[in-house]
């Protein structure tokens, strides 16, 4: 087995998601599954291959620096839970 | 002939004739969705919106030129934001989520005058290949085995969009493919699915999964049906910064075109092991169909196929852990509080996102983690360049690639759930075409013994979707596939 429940609550943590003990060794097992199924890979010879970074080769256009979003501060905080004073809120972050 | 039974070929005919109104066919489709409400196929049903957009389409007849879907309604995939309407792209962490602007893709519809029935279930973000993992619950194949009344999947992720267009629920509907999740529905429940190059459509307003393989796309009956929505929903989109800037064909017109002296290319490392011998037979009878249309059959090679899904199995995870970190309970969607901001992150997603896409999350932050990156990222992204160079490589002696759609018919609800890789292999034909950003078709063909329809793909060179709608039509054709499904409106 590839990942151990200390290596999964360490992605979790990375990823912000919490997992519960019970959790944690289920998707060790799961995890490692797919993980040792993905190791077939090392077996491909990419020496002096370039990763691919986009499908069509296309470069990126570039745009005048212009604001084009038509949106309104109320349509930003509109699905907000919590908003106030126009603003987002969270929990306390600084003492 | 039952509205409901129109292409939307023929509807626009109709409704250009003055034969019917866009009321009465969407009357008779929001009948329907009533009448079929046991599929669970859809998340937000719009009457409202879809009467008031019908009467004003048919308020501003003859007052302008016609326009390519004036009329036509259509069912969305909730994966596309539309402005008042709920989008929750099957998830719980997006319950109650308005958008406050609209999809480029939708806006484009609704421009050419389409109608919206309402928003169609899907597998959470579009992870899954069964429509199981919706928060929203699971969607029902319209389809029966023979003998059989278990219920079965319509496939995923677009599982809503394909039964409701199988049901006869709505003559086309959106979809969206990442591995596969246009073609794969479209083969099981026995209507067509295009997945155009990607950069053709723009991804602007689309709840994304994984940027660099997304693509949206359409499901209907007809091939031609198809690429009249297609036509509508591509085109260039500076929102978009891989949206590319070449104009769309007319792909109508392409599905007229003759496939004679088109060569065709079967590539062999597509026999694999363990497949059913009526895929192979059905195959192998596309072959034919093909030849007797006087194109050339050529063998082809793509010899990095088998490492396809394990590559997208680490590209696809990866940018979903990236582009799904925006759900932190903050500017929208779901939030469960917690005694700091990193508790309310961490309690906010455990409850929001369910079992896949947690998982696909994790896989993704393992593989873009410090020290796994070079061993599984970059390592991904070069055997994609070498599964693309296949591919460029194969259009050097053919034109276009015929391959069986999935490795089998439609399954039972909760058959194959409990092994990850089992359910990933439904994608094995689909991935390769996806990961190389090349258009794909799914064409139903035929059935297994069972009855249930199954699906011949055709994939194209890039930006070439007029050759496959070309192809698409000769199999459609040949196939004269007429089967129905056992649970259809009148």
């Amino acid at each position: 087995m590839s990942l151990d429940a200390a290596a999964v609550a360490r992605i979790a943590r990375l990823a912000r998601i919490r997992v519960t003990d019970d959790e944690k060794t289920h998707l060790a097992s799961e995890l490692s599954q797919v993980m040792d199924w993905i190791d077939q890979l090392q077996a491909v010879d990419t020496e002096g291959v370039e990763p691919l970074t986009s499908v069509v080769g296309a470069r990126l256009k570039t745009r005048p620096d212009i604001v084009t979003l038509n949106v309104t501060r109320d349509d930003v905080l509109a699905n907000a839970t919590e908003p106030m004073a126009g603003f987002f809120t969270v929990p306390k972050v600084v003492e | 002939m039952s509205l409901t039974h129109l292409t939307i070929a023929d509807s626009l005919k109709k409704l250009e004739s003055g034969e019917i109104t866009s009321a009465e066919l969407t009357e008779a489709h929001l009948t329907a969705m009533e009448g079929a409400r046991s599929l669970n196929a859809f998340i937000v049903e719009t009457p409202e919106l879809a009467m008031d957009q019908a009467k004003a389409v048919d308020a501003a007849r003859g007052k302008s030129e016609r326009k390519p879907l004036e009329g036509i309604p259509l069912a969305i995939k909730d994966l596309f934001c539309t402005k008042g309407v709920q989008t929750t792209a099957g998830s719980k962490i997006l319950k109650g989520f308005v958008p406050t602007y609209e999809s480029t893709v939708t806006a484009n519809l609704w421009r050419d005058g389409a109608v919206m029935l309402g928003k169609v279930n899907l597998d959470e973000f579009a992870m899954g290949s069964s429509n199981m993992t919706s928060a929203f619950g699971p969607v029902e194949s319209p389809w029966k085995r023979r003998g059989d009344n278990r219920p079965l999947v319509p496939g995923g992720s677009s599982g809503g969009s394909a039964a409701a267009v199988a049901a006869r629920i709505a003559p086309g509907a959106t979809g969206t493919d990442t591995g596969g999740s246009i073609r794969q529905p479209a083969a099981f429940c026995g209507i067509v699915g295009i997945k155009p190059t990607y950069g053709r459509c723009s991804r602007w307003g689309t709840v994304a999964f994984a940027s660099s393989l997304d693509q949206a796309g359409a499901f209907a009956r007809t091939v031609e049906d198809s690429a009249i929505m297609l036509g509508s929903m591509a085109g260039y989109d500076p929102q978009d910064s891989t949206s590319i800037d070449v104009p769309v064909p007319d792909y109508r017109a392409a599905t007229g075109r003759s496939v004679k002296g088109l060569r065709i290319g079967i590539p062999k490392e597509y026999r694999v092991d363990g497949m059913p011998g009526e895929i192979d037979a059905l195959w192998r009878q596309g072959e034919q169909w093909f030849r007797d249309a006087g194109a050339e059959i050529v063998e082809i090679s793509l010899p990095h196929t088998q490492y396809a899904l394990a590559t997208y199995y680490i590209v696809a995870p990866a940018e979903c852990s990236s582009n799904l970190a925006r759900y932190d309970g903050v500017r929208y969607g779901l939030r469960v509080p917690g005694k700091d901001l990193t508790e309310q992150y961490e309690a906010t997603r455990a409850e929001g996102f369910g079992a896949e896409v947690k998982r696909r999350i994790l896989i993704g932050t393992y593989v873009l983690s410090a020290g796994y990156f070079d061993a599984y990222y970059i390592k991904a992204q070069k055997v994609r360049a070498l599964i693309a160079r296949d591919f460029s490589d194969a259009f050097k002696q053919c034109d276009l690639v015929l391959t069986p759609t999935a490795p089998s018919a439609a399954f039972a609800l909760g058959e194959k759930s409990d092994d990850p890789i089992a359910m990933y292999l439904n994608d094995v034909f689909t991935v390769p075409a996806s990961l190389a950003g090349l258009p794909g078709i799914s064409v139903p063909a035929g059935l297994d013994a069972g009855g249930l329809p199954l699906g011949l793909q055709l994939i194209g060179r890039p930006f070439d979707e007029e050759t496959v709608f070309a192809g698409a039509a000769a199999l459609e054709k040949a196939a004269a596939f007429s089967a129905v499904p056992q649970i259809m409106a009148a």
